[in-house]
């Protein structure tokens, strides 16, 4: 999920009443659809990349000099290809760069891609190369992980990453509280959250402010409850099946015993010593549900110092969601999320073929040990070295399936009625069936 | 001008260039007076048509184009003629939920009831500005025109939250107002507590909070302009109320207020377009609050219509707006502006 990793809490829109919506021009060029085969290997080629790989606070920019390299690298063993990158801040260019190149027909090459509905609906509009074919070989070697850049069975992207989420804690608070062991069931959890309260510690934080912070506790109560089936087919918008009112109501039963922070519903995620990152980074919280993506966030609240980090990261703790019980869902079930690739449909071939190296093996292990992210080719998995990394690797594997982020599954449109609905709850202003309804009323304007 | 006087023929250069132009023998009155018409023509064209130009591209274009859009079903990311015409059902989603029994249940509870929520907002803030922010503004410029020292400082430092960012006057007070922040330190220090919930997430005061917020930031402009109409109230009138020993408090209401009424009657003009098209300040507050509980009426449009992808609606939603500015500023204009409009050109001598 895009907006997730944003470190700015506030970008400046600049957004007069009717020009805003107004300023998507439709008067663009359609892609005209299918790829014109070069046939001559060494005609020269330009490929534009964006990426969101963009320098962070200090100015220093790991993701994106990795990429610079990986083009470099690329282009000495293929001289005739040069490779051409632009690096946008991820919200613009998954909110408006992309969008508006798309719709204008003056596309980049390849892009940062999500997956789920937003890719789904970019495919439908026949923006996006169908790789299924070409790069059966890397889609095969990458197994699972490419899921949610499928759409209708055909692959439009691959994903250079991908974890599952999981609850980060402090090691020294949980020992505070007396907590000797990671909990496994839901119960244990509840258990460890009294004696947290007990010992005077805030138990678990979370960014309501932000929305998607809290939903995420819905998701994985409705990955409890409901069948693989039925959340595989979310796609497919029905959302009649009584397990999705079941989610609301466990997520009911959790908030009843006050497990959150005072004042959650303003407590952002990410900016700010009081955001529910900076609370478990500084100590005032014990837990907090999160991504992969949070190892990094965390550091950011140290004085940027090697010991500072180290000191935290030797502190922080990880274990997976662990399961309700009772549902129909698998209990070892996972929700996660990742980046990727796509190509642009009039995109020259070698697109493809560039994607295939940016997912192969060294280059992988190479984004594992330098960027510290966690890789989707198996064949780099032994290049995770970071130990909370590889149990989030562990656990993904572990996993009886893992899913895509909900919201990012369902599309802007579904998955931001999902979220309002969900945050109504935590607001105290929402119910249950409130978050189907939600979800029904915005799947019946698709 | 005295320089270009005696420099110069004494005559207008619409008279040079004429005159420069072909002549004939015996000037005939009709031809030249034609010719005057079209050098007239040609001068209203050169000098406004860059700036029609301008309007029509930027304004009337994505004006017409919204309204295009919101009678279609689109999300924005595929091509636009692929979009399905639906008519006006995306109005009728905002506004009543649509006529589909199928979905109008949950449409109204899903669309009609934060649409509804969030142009109550806007009607609030207009509200709470004319009985709130209007005596405030007009009290404090009152006071403001006396001569007293430091009286430049006072008025820079009131016009100074006009002046900043509001992107970063917003951050400051989502800092403030953090339920950790000073504000609630303040609060809690006179023995009183913060809203439960948190200042902008409270049910109940979160709307309060964000009117405070706005009235901070816009009270300066109201105060300046008052300040501005004051300053043209002649001394002569007051000092003579003064004479037949009127009181400081009576000669404001007989002499200074009424004589400021079309800066008054300006102010509240502005002061209804802008919170009929409040977004910014609000956007930045978290964008209308978690479950909408201070969203305006553009933010509504931005949260649906970009956010969600929702295109259609959200334009119909901008439509909607559009058209309440409208008609907000057409009526008045042609009510309560047009006396000021009338006295002022009877006071030109036309």
């Amino acid at each position: 999920m895009a907006h997730m990793r944003r470190m700015a809490a506030f970008a400046a829109i600049a957004a007069s009443t009717a020009l805003v919506l107004a300023a998507c021009s439709d008067s663009g060029n359609e892609p005209t659809g299918g790829t014109t085969p070069t046939g001559d290997s060494t005609e020269p080629v330009t490929l534009t990349w964006w990426h969101n790989g963009v320098a962070g606070d200090s100015g220093e920019n790991t993701l994106g000099d990795y990429w610079q390299k990986v083009a470099d690298d690329y282009h000495a063993d293929h001289p005739n290809v040069t490779i051409e990158i632009e690096q946008i801040q991820n919200e613009d260019l998954q909110r408006t760069r992309i969008p508006t190149a798309l719709q204008s027909g003056d596309a980049p090459d390849i892009f940062q891609q999500w997956g789920g509905g937003e890719m789904a609906a970019q495919a439908e509009a026949g923006y996006l190369m169908d790789l299924s074919d070409t790069l059966s070989d890397t889609i095969s070697t990458l197994g699972g992980a490419v899921g949610p850049w499928q759409a209708d069975g055909k692959t439009y992207g691959l994903p250079f990453q991908f974890a599952v989420e999981g609850i980060w804690y402090r090691k020294s608070l949980f020992e505070q509280a007396g907590i000797t062991a990671e909990p496994t069931t839901f119960d244990e959890l509840n258990a460890d959250v009294q004696k947290l309260k007990d010992a005077g510690i805030t138990p678990i934080a979370v960014g309501a402010a932000d929305k998607w912070p809290a939903a995420h506790w819905w998701y994985n109560f409705a990955l409890q409850a409901c069948s693989q089936d039925t959340i595989k087919n979310l796609g497919s918008f029905d959302f009649t099946d009584p397990c999705f009112l079941q989610a609301g109501d466990d997520l009911q039963a959790f908030l009843d015993t006050s497990p959150f922070q005072k004042d959650f519903m303003s407590t952002v995620a990410q900016t700010g010593a009081t955001s529910s990152a900076g609370m478990v980074a500084n100590g005032n919280a014990a837990m907090e549900l999160m991504g992969q993506w949070n190892y990094f966030v965390y550091q950011g609240f140290t004085d940027g110092s090697d010991a500072a980090n180290q000191a935290l990261l030797d502190d922080l703790g990880w274990f997976p969601v662990p399961g309700v019980g009772g549902g129909q869902g698998d209990p070892t079930a996972a929700l996660g999320g990742g980046d990727g690739f796509s190509c642009y449909v009039d995109a020259p071939p070698e697109c493809a073929d560039f994607l295939a190296y940016i997912v192969s093996d060294d280059v992988q292990r190479g984004f594992a040990e330098t960027v510290g992210g966690l890789p989707t080719n198996p064949n780099a998995a032994d290049a995770v070295a970071d130990p909370i990394n590889q149990k989030i690797a562990q656990a993904a594997s572990n996993a009886a399936y893992v899913q895509l982020w909900l919201d990012t599954d369902l599309g802007p449109n579904v998955g931001g009625a999902l979220n309002d609905g969900i945050v109504a709850i935590f607001g105290g202003t929402g119910t249950p069936q409130g978050v189907v309804d939600n979800m029904t009323a915005a799947a019946a304007t698709e | 001008m005295t320089t270009m006087e005696t420099s110069g023929k004494g005559t207008g250069p619409v008279g040079d260039m004429s005159s420069a132009g072909p002549r004939t023998a015996s000037p005939d009155f009709a031809t030249a007076r034609r010719r005057d018409q079209r050098r007239k023509w040609q001068e209203i064209a050169l000098f406004t048509g860059p700036a029609l130009i301008l309007f029509a591209l930027f304004v009337v274009f994505p004006v017409a184009s919204a309204a295009r859009y919101s009678l279609y079903k689109w999300n924005g990311v595929k091509a636009f003629s692929q979009a399905e015409f639906i008519g006006f059902e995306n109005y009728a989603r905002a506004l009543w939920g649509g006529n589909d029994p199928a979905t109008q249940g949950a449409f109204r509870t899903a669309y009609t009831e934060p649409f509804w929520s969030a142009m109550s907002h806007n009607l609030l803030i207009i509200v709470a500005s004319m009985a709130i922010q209007l005596p405030l503004a007009l009290i404090i410029a009152l006071v403001l025109n006396r001569k007293f020292p430091g009286r430049s400082i006072v008025r820079v430092i009131i016009f100074a939250p006009y002046v900043i960012s509001e992107v970063i006057a917003g951050v400051m007070w989502f800092i403030i107002f953090d339920p950790n922040g000073i504000a609630t330190q303040f609060m809690e220090s006179i023995g009183l507590h913060a809203p439960a919930g948190g200042w902008f997430e409270s049910q109940q005061w979160g709307i309060w909070t964000v009117f405070f917020i706005v009235t901070w930031k816009y009270l300066g402009l109201a105060i300046i302009l008052f300040l501005a109409g004051l300053s043209g109230v002649p001394q002569e009138l007051q000092e003579a109320a003064s004479i037949d020993g009127a009181s400081w408090w009576q000669v404001q209401r007989r002499i200074n207020i009424p004589l400021i009424g079309p800066t008054i009657r300006i102010w509240v003009f502005l002061s209804l377009i802008g919170s009929i098209q409040l977004f910014d300040m609000v956007w930045v507050l978290n964008r209308g609050g978690t479950q909408g509980q201070y969203a305006t009426i553009a933010t509504f449009m931005m949260q649906f219509g970009y956010f969600r992808k929702d295109v259609g609606f959200g334009s119909a939603v901008a439509v909607i707006m559009f058209l309440i500015s409208l008609i907000v500023a057409i009526a008045y204009m042609l009510t309560i502006l047009r006396r000021d409009n009338d006295n002022a050109d009877l006071a030109r001598g036309n």
